[in-house]
């Protein structure tokens, strides 16, 4: 389905892809996809990577920025490495995408109902607490942490740790 | 042990890593293994103590080893053996598999490893090979377990040499090599992510035969990919059947003949001033087994704009890298062009090879013919002699581009040269590796005097094993190409460019290896007759020229078909001095 994409975003930056990647879970694997990027000077927006259900497969989901014509030699010059079993441009499917976040912001007894309440509105766990912090986790797509982001930053942020973008394809539902 | 080549099942007796490597090499029907023994590798050279369907060439100097592997590969298409000790064993390879890797060379490199248990402890001798060629091979592997050896020796050899060709390095350590485990080779590799393309897409093919179908102004523009894929009589059947001219890359010399009328000869940079014209007003360009690299193309969009682009290559990510295609087809060349031919009907492109041969004529590759002696002249005078029937080891500068223009390129797999990569150095190794891979024909080895004194060490190698090589040296006693550069581009500022060399008669001597000076042009086809007659190991000329010779025609980096410099000499007459390529022997005549 060659939806042709869009190169711009609204910003005038170049479009999002995110690149979901079946790779042999060996020695060097990660490192040659990591060394493909910096060697060719591709973006790399965020980059994740995990088991799956088969052991000897690993997941890695690539997040990053190009023309038409280099996202098409992205993908090529992934599917070349011997190590790649599989490569998909999510962005031309219809895709499942999570990122969790934990988030550290200041807080005192004033702003922390304030805090919560924001957490509870984006559906955020707090996970620690701390006389003048507070940690919050959240999962959901990379607008809603970053909105999230957004709203918590005139607290001042101490520490934030993101993990990057998963992502699935979605399954057919069909017609029942 | 045995050196046979059936493996017996009953014989299950455990073996060691470094006998399994041996033993594996013999399954692969390796002959011959050109290295460089150390401390991390000992054990696998006492293994190899024994063998004898193996040849192993001590070269002087792992780089050395790397090129004649290339060079092995190159002029045999059978994979080139590289075995190193570990560290600066390892890294002397660098170069060489780069240049393997540019090129699409199938070579296989072993380096010794540390122990496992002292590898990332700056062990004496340890160097991280494997992530210091990851971005510069198409494989590479450390074996850690004795147990995996065989299989990835056996996946090794089919990674570099199906698909698109290159260099597979495989990093041993010591103690793996001591363990002991029962020896299997495998039958069958299968590599779930592997699994390289080789019969184009005939939906595609048919398209391209469309496309073609209806050119007037056709070019068939030629890599290596054509001869790595064994596929010059398709490609010449092709040619002649739509009568369509054929340019050749560097790498392509050779998988057309230049005897054709179709040919253009060599395109690009320091290609033909017609070959150059052809491409810009072509109005279909068949690109083959070629990656449009930057050499040939120049400022990429202004390249060859009128036409509509075919592009057959093994590998999708060189279609479409440089410049976007009309009708890309992935497949192996030799497949696709059987199957084009058949799709294709003959065209009639009579005013365009008109228009063509007007260009040969008015814009012929020449050089001035005086007193002086010229290395365009010793090429030239090759190519008649030997009527192009010789496997020509070029180096890197204007002697390689010389050769590339004047030599009578004929048969595939006798151009062997350093693309890519243009590693200086590259020649007098490389042609060691074909000197083992091929006697049917004389073997040049063509450097400049800069990059003759880069590998000078190998004449030790060629001596030891009376390799029948016929060295020149063309000693323009500069840095000639860079040179050149500094002449048109930088005010002649000859900055580091001038350069001093030993006496290169003695040199040779010092090794055993009879040589002459020649400094005159008619002293030229007595050197050639000489070499070709000297059968007894090999034979060194030194050919002193022209100090301040440039290559021409020029399309200076970047530029485009109109900024072509061609030769300032005028155009060849009877009564001028100026020599057109292949006219000699009519103007001597006449
Ligand atoms: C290893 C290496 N170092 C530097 C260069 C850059 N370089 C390209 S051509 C050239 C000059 C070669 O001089 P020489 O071997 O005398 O050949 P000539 O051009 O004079 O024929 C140089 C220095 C190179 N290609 N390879
Ligand atoms: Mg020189």
């Amino acid at each position: 389905m060659a939806k042709k994409t869009q190169e711009l975003d609204m910003n005038g930056q170049m479009k999002q892809h995110t690149i979901s990647l079946l790779v042999e879970n060996r020695f060097g694997a990660l490192n040659r996809i990591a060394g493909l990027f910096s060697a060719k000077g591709y973006n790399i927006d965020s980059l994740t990577v995990g088991p799956t259900e088969d052991t000897s497969v690993a997941r890695m989901t690539i997040v990053t920025r190009g023309d038409d014509q280099i996202i098409e030699q992205i993908t090529k010059q992934l599917n070349k490495l011997i190590d790649v079993i599989k490569v998909i441009d999510l962005t031309f499917e219809d895709f499942v995408e999570r990122e969790l976040a934990l988030i550290k912001v200041q807080s005192t007894s004033t702003t922390r109902a304030e805090i919560i309440l924001i957490a509870e509105i984006f559906r955020a766990k707090v996970v620690d607490l701390s006389p003048k912090t507070l940690t919050l986790e959240v999962t959901g797509s990379q607008q809603k942490v970053d909105a999230i982001i957004n709203m918590l930053k005139p607290f001042g942020l101490k520490e934030v740790a993101r993990t990057g973008r998963v992502a699935l394809k979605r399954e057919f539902q069909g017609e029942a | 042990m045995t050196s046979t080549k059936h493996h017996e099942k009953h014989h299950q007796k455990l073996m060691t890593g470094a006998e399994i490597f041996v033993r594996s090499l013999v399954e692969e029907g390796v002959e011959v293994v050109f290295g460089y023994p150390g401390g991390a590798t000992i054990g696998i050279y006492d293994a190899l103590y024994d063998i004898t369907d193996i040849k192993h060439v001590l070269t002087r100097h792992e780089q050395g080893a790397t090129h004649a592997a290339e060079g092995y590969a190159k002029a045999t298409g059978k994979p080139g053996v590289v075995l190193v000790t570990s560290g600066p064993g390892a890294t002397n390879t660098v170069t060489g598999i780069a240049d393997a890797y540019m090129d699409s060379v199938p070579i296989v490199v072993f380096t010794g490893q540390v122990a496992t248990k002292l590898i990332g402890n700056d062990a004496f001798q340890e160097a991280d090979i494997v992530g210091i060629t990851r971005p510069i091979t198409k494989h590479n592997y450390l074996v850690k377990d004795v147990r995996d050896l065989a299989r990835i020796i056996r996946e090794a050899f089919y990674i570099a040499t199906t698909g698109r060709p290159g260099p597979v390095l495989v990093d041993l350590p010591r103690d793996v090599m001591a363990q002991k485990t029962v020896f299997e080779y495998p039958k069958t590799v299968s590599i779930r992510s592997y699994n390289p393309v080789v019969e184009g897409n005939i939906k595609q093919i048919k398209k391209a035969a469309d496309v073609i179908n209806e050119a007037k102004r056709p070019v068939l523009y030629v890599g290596g990919g054509v001869i790595n894929a064994n596929a010059a009589h398709e490609l010449r059947t092709l040619a002649e059947k739509l009568q369509c001219p054929v340019t050749t890359t560097l790498q392509g010399l050779g998988a057309f003949p230049e005897d054709n009328k179709l040919s253009l000869g060599m395109l690009g940079m320091h290609g033909t001033w017609y070959s150059n014209y052809a491409v810009n007003y072509c109005d279909v360009l068949i690109a083959v087994g070629a990656r449009f690299d930057d050499r040939v193309t120049g400022r990429t969009d202004a390249f060859a704009t009128e036409a509509k682009k075919i592009h057959i290559d093994i590998d999708p990510s060189a279609i479409g890298k440089n410049v976007a295609v009309d009708v890309p087809i992935v497949g192996d060349v030799k497949y696709v062009l059987r199957h084009l031919i058949q799709y294709v009907k003959p065209l009639d492109t009579l005013d365009w090879l008109a228009t063509i041969e007007q260009w040969k004529k008015e814009h012929p590759l020449r050089y001035k013919h005086d007193e002086h002696l010229r290395a365009q002249y010793v090429i030239d005078r090759l190519g008649e002699l030997t009527k192009g029937n010789a496997i020509v080891v070029s180096d890197v500068g204007q002697q390689q581009m010389w050769t590339a223009q004047f030599f009578r390129w004929k048969h595939p797999r006798t151009n062997i040269t350093s693309g890519g990569l243009g590693t200086m150095g590259f020649s007098l190794p490389a042609s060691i590796g074909v000197a083992f891979g091929r006697n049917d024909l004389p073997i040049f080895s063509i450097s400049g005097d800069g990059g003759f004194q880069m590998n000078a060490q190998e004449l030790s190698t060629i001596a030891c094993n009376k390799l029948p090589i016929k060295i020149f040296i063309m000693n323009n006693g500069y840095l000639g190409m860079v040179r050149q550069w500094q002449e048109l581009f930088w005010r002649k500022r000859y900055s580091q460019t001038c350069i001093h060399s030993p006496d290169f008669v003695k040199l040779a001597s010092a090794f055993g290896i009879p040589a002459y000076r020649i400094t005159k042009n008619e002293e030229v086809d007595d050197a050639i007759h000489r070499a070709l007659n000297h059968h007894e190991g090999p034979i060194l000329f030194e050919f002193v020229v022209e100090r301040e010779e440039n290559v021409y025609p020029m399309i200076p980096a970047g530029q485009t078909v109109n900024e072509i410099i061609d030769n300032p000499e005028p155009v060849n007459s009877p009564e001028s001095s100026v020599h057109n390529k292949g006219t000699f022997i009519v103007h001597k005549k006449g």
